[in-house]
């Protein structure tokens, strides 16, 4: 007999209540989603202000101190600000589509929210398929993306947009080639059992390289630098958003704040142990704190990253995709199949669920990553030394006092 | 029979996503247009999977199809010069063609619905099975010796040799 | 019951998740000024008019792209349920999978000595 109503025995409280068990069940179901829904929606105002406090933080600025205190409010007041500014529809835009993509633009990533799992308890749907949930979902984005750079009637807009979707399918396959390693090692694409999985031994430690290419692939598919090409002011105004404005364009930049975070947040569910930490069992909500830790983690790192490097090119953001990510992610998914099936052979697959029955395989996955790492870090140092050298014999380096010897180029 | 609940309502809203969707694609002028009715069309299709209990299939519905094809449908239809807008979605054989689609829908009907559905059909009376078949038992049949390795291995090639002659055919190679 | 209340909750959420965005988006409607007109509303370029059809002929090389990534796609959702059963096969299991990434791999390796994968 349960006395108190939560979240996890609504339906059989309503029932109590004397609600008929559709509408129990639909009422239910609805407040999870509205409670599922709303975690991204306030997150979003202080994920801005978080961005642009760390990247001024970086570049030897303030960054917003006015409104509110530490300018925690200036997110609320940009959004009062948008609210008001006139929305221009240009002449000949297609008005429906027009009006859809930015609707489509954030919905598909809260949309990716049903899934997480936040903590042991049972909040959201824990989809039998719940990792393909999510490439299925975040596939749909590049949907968005065609319909808003189609539908503007500009240039340059539908330069972008194009540019965006080769991008973001190119680097779809690395992402979820990556997905696969987790996939067998817990054998199960639900997220709730992937985090369970993860108990007594973290992913990242056992397919490190899978989740590099995860973290990489998805600063690709969140248009972060180093790969924010969609908004290379230089190149293509400002991408397939150009002639966006007021709250729709609002719209599809808090869909990108929040696609970034819930990539790091789907990093730290598959590699970085999810809700786990100490004494989340006794207490649930704690899974909540260390999940939002861990996504914080990743996410400020790639915030840094952000503010730190410099944009690639589009030939070079491809022949990084099929020429790098993908053969490496291939070769990961190759050997680390292979040595799963090894350590079952001698066996030390693990007995148990604590830390040392998982430690044996956990240490040979990891060395075969590391040998893994260090293939690809030579190869690339010795490519890097040859371009260095056909770079320099093409154009000397003129060195007022000291100038270059050719025998002692490249070293 | 026939029974009001949230099963079959969802199943008439996703009738409509995919008949709607379908009518959109060969009644729009706007080729892009046509795309996206074909995108809520196939997600309507998606959704008769989920509510076949069959996830998996759901699933890769959007990916391959919404993700994937779909884009690929606007790639090239953007390849094409000036095709974005048709001028007249009715040419002189449009007569020929409707009626050569109306024969193979009820080829369809009769040669794969009746013998199957009919009244002295093989599956008329015949019990929902009740064995789960999950995304598992598929990866497990489909590297198993003695059911499907051999087709599992010929798509791989299959898809390799799509890919080959679709690089010879886009590519002019100027050699 | 419980698989099917799993997808119910996606149901819903696929039918309301559309609501978060189109909401402040109908409010700015409501609030925001909407004085049109014709230069206001002309395409947002270089500062020069706009010469032509928006819609002009994109390169071959999209297409290309869009093919690979549909091949690799579709490889992809076969391997899915391959690394789901992994740990339930046996070494042959391995070896199947091995056969099928091969011609995945021959088929990028046929792309990349063709010069698809070249942006230019």
């Amino acid at each position: 007999m349960n006395d108190v109503c939560s979240i996890n025995n609504l339906t059989q409280c309503l029932l109590d209540g004397g609600v008929s068990p559709d509408l129990a069940n639909l009422l239910t179901i609805l407040g999870g989603v509205v409670l599922v829904a709303t975690v991204p929606l306030v997150t979003v105002i202080f994920l801005i202000w978080i961005e642009r406090k760390i990247a001024a933080r970086v570049q030897d600025r303030l960054g917003p101190n006015r409104v509110g205190p530490f300018g925690l409010l200036q997110s609320v007041a940009d959004a009062v600000k948008m609210l008001t500014k006139e929305d221009i529809t240009p002449m000949g835009a297609d008005k429906f589509i027009y009006n859809l993509a930015p609707i489509i633009a954030f919905a598909t990533v809260v949309l990716i929210w049903a899934i997480i799992p936040f903590t042991p308890l049972h909040i959201g749907a824990d989809l039998s398929i719940g990792i393909l949930y999510f490439v299925a979902v975040a596939s749909i984005g590049t949907v968005k993306i065609m319909i808003a750079g189609w539908s503007s009637n500009n240039k340059y807009a539908l330069l972008g947009a194009f540019r965006t979707i080769a991008q973001l399918l190119s680097y779809e396959v690395p992402l979820v080639l990556s997905l696969l390693i987790p996939v067998m090692i817990a054998g199960t694409l639900g997220m709730q059992d992937m985090v369970r999985a993860q108990g007594s031994m973290w992913f990242v430690f056992m397919a490190p390289v899978a989740a590099v290419m995860f973290f990489i692939a998805n600063l690709a598919e969140t248009g972060r630098a180093p790969f924010d090409l969609l908004e290379a002011e230089s190149e293509i105004i400002a991408g397939y958003n150009i002639e966006y404005s007021g709250f729709k364009w609002g719209m599809f930049m808090a869909g990108e704040f929040m696609h970034a975070f819930t990539a790091a947040l789907l990093a730290a569910v598959i590699f970085l142990g999810g809700w786990w930490g100490p004494f989340v069992e006794q207490v649930p909500a704690l899974g909540f704190v260390y999940l939002g830790l861990k996504t914080a983690v990743v996410y400020i790192f790639g915030l840094i990253l952000r503010s730190t490097v410099p944009r690639v090119r589009i030939d070079q953001l491809m022949a990084l995709n099929w020429k790098w990510l993908v053969p490496i992610s291939v070769a990961n998914v190759l050997i680390t199949a292979l040595l799963l099936k090894v350590v079952d052979a001698i066996g030390l697959a693990p007995q148990s669920g604590d830390f040392f029955a998982h430690l044996p395989q956990t240490l040979v996955l990891l060395v075969g990553n590391l040998v893994l790492m260090f293939g690809v870090a030579t190869v690339l140092r010795n490519r890097g030394r040859a371009q260095r050298l056909v770079d320099e014999a093409a154009h000397p380096v003129e060195h007022e006092d000291a100038p270059v010897v050719a025998g002692a180029v490249g070293h | 029979m026939f029974e009001l609940n949230a099963q079959s309502i969802a199943f008439i809203v996703f009738a409509l996503f995919s008949l709607g969707g379908a009518l959109g694609v060969v009644t729009t002028r706007n080729l892009i247009h046509a795309t996206l009715y074909l995108i809520l069309s196939l997600f309507g299709a998606a959704g008769f999977f989920v509510l076949l209990s069959a996830p998996f299939m759901a699933a890769v519905q959007v990916l391959v199809y919404i993700g994937a094809i779909a884009i690929l449908i606007v790639f090239a239809v953007m390849l094409t010069r000036s095709m974005t807008r048709l001028s007249d979605i009715y040419n002189s054989q449009w007569l020929l063609s409707a009626i050569v689609a109306g024969l193979l829908f009820v080829l369809l009907l009769v040669g794969v619905i009746l013998p199957v559905w009919g009244v002295n059909g093989t599956q008329a009376g015949r019990e929902v099975s009740s064995i789960v078949t999950t995304t598992v038992d598929l990866g497990k049949a489909l590297v198993d010796q003695n059911q499907y390795v051999l087709p599992f291995e010929v798509a791989s090639l299959l898809l390799t040799a799509a890919m080959i002659g679709a690089i010879v055919v886009a590519r002019d190679d100027k050699e | 019951m419980a698989v099917v209340n799993e997808w119910a909750f996606i149901g819903v959420f696929f039918a309301i998740a559309w609501v978060f965005p189109f909401v402040p988006i109908l409010g700015a409607r409501l609030l925001a000024p909407h004085k049109p007109n014709a230069i206001k509303q002309s395409t947002y370029e270089c500062g020069v008019e706009t010469v032509g059809d928006t819609w002009v002929q994109f390169k071959v090389q999209y297409y290309i792209y869009g093919l690979i990534f549909l091949v690799f796609d579709v490889e992809i959702v076969f391997l899915f349920p391959w690394a789901l059963a992994y740990s339930q096969l046996d070494f042959f299991g391995f070896f199947a999978g091995l056969v099928f990434v091969f011609f995945l791999f021959d088929a990028l390796v046929y792309a990349w000595r063709k010069d698809a994968l070249e942006w230019v």
